[in-house]
């Protein structure tokens, strides 16, 4: 008898399943999933964006405000500039057309080989909830360059702030249909706490991350 | 892992002597429970959110072979291979098959608890294929002569940044650090180059998403997402009892695992994985698979313990055990220690292979409080103890007193006698004093504590006096 069938076969034994069970079983697990439930909600107070900005600020990321795509170049620069960091960075290609050079920023979009040290991607929708970051793999949206690099940068447009992953589910149901390979909820730069359990930022992952929160003017 | 169950007692001795473990321990505890405590409080509900994800375990174990099946179909519909193993040897030869078939030489692994039960690095070692833990704490014991984790989610709980420092300096032949910041640095510059060259990832699974198809993965340090985001394949060990419904289920859990777990609102990488690599994608896995671990679950299915399963495996219950607090979690001797590794150990190891873990609990329940998913530890402990005596694996002399014990609690007059001449004997050990300072008939009793002496007689005799009283009235 293979793995699968010892295994199942001692499953369905324990639990007494019988072919009308299973029918019944069955309909009513796809009932189930049909519905998509959600449970008891985290607490949000004030609006989603200031809600969104103090957590992600708890969770030592560092949070700027712009009110125009355009202002990232000159921002993301500055942010660089003052953590002493150098003034190179690879990108989403959504943002390859942005004015990088009169910045003085030297920005590629390509994948990220793993010696670069800053990241610039966008997001697919944030949480308010926990100040989480959600960001679903693509091919315009490969997941490496929000990973490798030491120092991660988001672009974030307010009005994709939502309230808690529930939201987050429903909008990705919505709008992508099918689920990406990856779906990566970043909140703040890696960190560790193994070590005496003193939490030390900058584990295998980013050491940094600064959102920038594209509002309307 | 070898099961060393078996001697508790004394490795329990051992590290209450063991001065420097108790000042490890006494650092980590209350970090871990008073950020719980905090944690808890921005939720809306968080008993109905417990309650609520009571439901949603109990929803899925009680039909665990559909949700299963389900979960299967739609993991291979997105390019997956769903494989299972009936033990922790059959794990091992998965995983050597699939790093075989894909050319593997070298593996990164991050957290999974499945291949510590399975021994999956020694058997990985032994076929030449050499594994890698990225997980800070698991590198830490794996350069350590694959040293045992003591804490499911702090498997180097017990050392302090000195031993850290010193295995460091030996194994990496640089000089030694004395600051936790710039040893977490090197352990990075280490260990990314192995990231980068890994041909195969393997990782546990936190919640399998039938809905969907999907592994959750939840960590802080990014080693997670680096080894099923780099290599060309990623391997998913995890037990069948692991499966969730839906993607709004999946909310609920997280945010009871973080907090539970570390005192987290969110841990800072969580991630859901689903099938290989899109056509024109540049990272992520072009080999997916999942090895779906029986390993003594299918058989607590439906049966008294099943609740043990609704485990989300997030160490609340240690964190806050007393005993767990005072010897750490080396002395429980295999994978899982705490009340939670108390019940799991007996069951997938052997009842008769870890005799004293049911006893290593005060059954104060602190653990069935903080427990996210309300597991009745103590409960379960107390079934297990009942177990053990009718399977007759009592010591000799225990059973003989509660034998002993039984004969005379069903006799009235014989315990009246009994309990009379008990007082009488304790009366005459405390001499006059409020306490006995070395009790008779079990001196262990009061090495570290007093026994209270009783008031004069027993509560029979005083019962007996009053009524006869009230009949001269």
């Amino acid at each position: 008898m293979s793995s699968r069938e010892d295994i199942l076969g001692r499953v369905r034994r324990q639990l007494g399943r019988t072919p009308e069970n299973a029918v019944r079983g069955r309909s009513a697990m796809e009932g189930y999933i049909a519905a998509r439930a959600p449970g008891p909600h985290g607490i949000i107070s004030g609006d989603l964006v200031s809600h969104f900005r103090d957590k992600s600020a708890a969770l030592s990321s560092s949070v700027e405000d712009i009110t125009d795509l355009a202002q990232a170049p000159a921002a993301i620069a500055r942010y660089l500039a003052s953590h002493g960091l150098p003034q190179q960075a690879v990108c989403w290609p959504r943002f390859a057309a942005l004015d990088w050079k009169a910045a003085g920023l030297q920005v590629e979009s390509r994948p990220t080989h793993g010696a670069d040290l800053v990241g610039i991607s966008g997001c697919f929708c944030a949480l308010a909830e926990t100040g989480t970051l959600m960001l679903c793999s693509g091919v315009d949206t490969p997941a490496a360059l929000s990973l490798l690099p030491e120092t991660h940068i988001a672009i974030v447009a307010a009005e994709r702030i939502v309230a808690g992953m529930e939201e987050a589910w429903t909008l990705l149901r919505s709008e992508l249909g099918e689920v990406p390979r990856a779906v990566n909820f970043i909140s703040g730069p890696s960190r560790t706490g193994d070590i005496e359990q003193t939490i030390v930022l900058g584990a295998h992952g980013p050491y940094r991350v600064h959102i920038l929160i594209l509002g309307t003017p | 892992m070898q099961v060393r169950s078996m001697h508790f007692k004394a490795r329990a001795g051992e590290k209450l002597a063991d001065a420097q473990l108790q000042v490890n321990l006494g650092r980590a505890k209350s970090k871990f429970v008073d950020k719980r405590a905090h944690a808890i409080l921005d939720l809306e509900d968080f008993e109905a959110t417990r309650g609520a994800a009571k439901e949603l375990r109990d929803l899925t174990l009680g039909d665990l072979d559909l949700w299963l099946e389900r979960f299967e179909t739609e993991a291979t519909k997105r390019g997956a291979t769903v494989l299972w193993a009936r033990d922790g040897a059959e794990v091992c030869q998965m995983v050597i098959d699939i790093g075989r078939r894909h050319g593997v030489r070298k593996v990164t692994k991050s957290k999974s608890m499945l291949s510590e039960e399975a021994g999956l690095n020694q058997a990985l070692g032994a076929a030449g294929i050499q594994p890698v833990e990225t997980d800070l704490g698991e590198y830490i014991l794996q350069i350590n002569d694959n040293e045992p984790p003591s804490h499911i989610i702090a498997p180097v709980f017990h050392k302090s940044k000195e031993d850290v420092s010193a295995l460091f300096a030996r194994t990496h032949h640089l000089p030694p650090k004395t600051d936790i910041q710039e040893m977490t640095r090197e352990a990075r510059e280490v260990l990314r180059p192995h990231f980068l060259s890994a041909e195969m990832g393997i990782s546990g699974g936190n919640f399998l998403v039938a809905e969907t198809g999907s592994v959750a993965l939840v960590t802080n340090e990014g080693n997670g997402r680096m080894v099923t985001t780099m290599p060309g394949v990623h391997v998913v060990i995890t037990g069948i009892e692991k499966v969730i419904p839906t993607l709004e289920d999946l909310a609920t859990l997280m945010r009871l695992l973080p907090r539970s777990a570390t005192g987290q609102s969110i841990s800072n990488y969580f991630s859901l994985l689903t099938g290989t690599a899109r056509s024109g994608e540049t990272d992520g896995p072009a080999h997916m698979y999942f090895i779906l671990v029986d390993g003594g679950r299918a058989d607590m299915v439906g049966g008294e313990f099943a609740e043990m399963l609704r485990c989300i495996r997030c160490g609340a219950c240690m964190n806050h055990c007393p005993v767990y607090q005072a010897v750490g979690g080396h002395a429980y001797g295999w994978v899982y220690p705490g009340p939670m590794g108390s019940v799991l150990t007996p069951l997938f190891a052997g009842i008769e292979n870890a005799i004293d873990l049911p006893q290593a609990a005060t059954l104060c329940n602190q653990c069935g409080v903080v427990c996210p998913v309300k597991i009745p530890l103590p409960e379960l402990l107390r079934r297990l103890r009942e177990k053990q005596v009718e399977q007759r694996l009592r010591p000799r002399s225990e059973r003989l007193a509660l034998n002993l014990w039984s004969w005379v609690a069903q006799r009235p007059a014989w315990y009246a006698l009994a309990t009379k001449w008990a007082v009488r004997y304790l009366n005459w050990l405390a001499g006059g004093r409020a306490n006995i300072p070395v009790l008779g008939v079990a001196p262990e009793w009061t090495l570290g504590r007093d026994f209270p002496a009783p008031e004069g007689r027993t509560f029979r005799e005083l019962y007996a006096e009053r009524q006869a009283k009230r009949g001269a009235r």
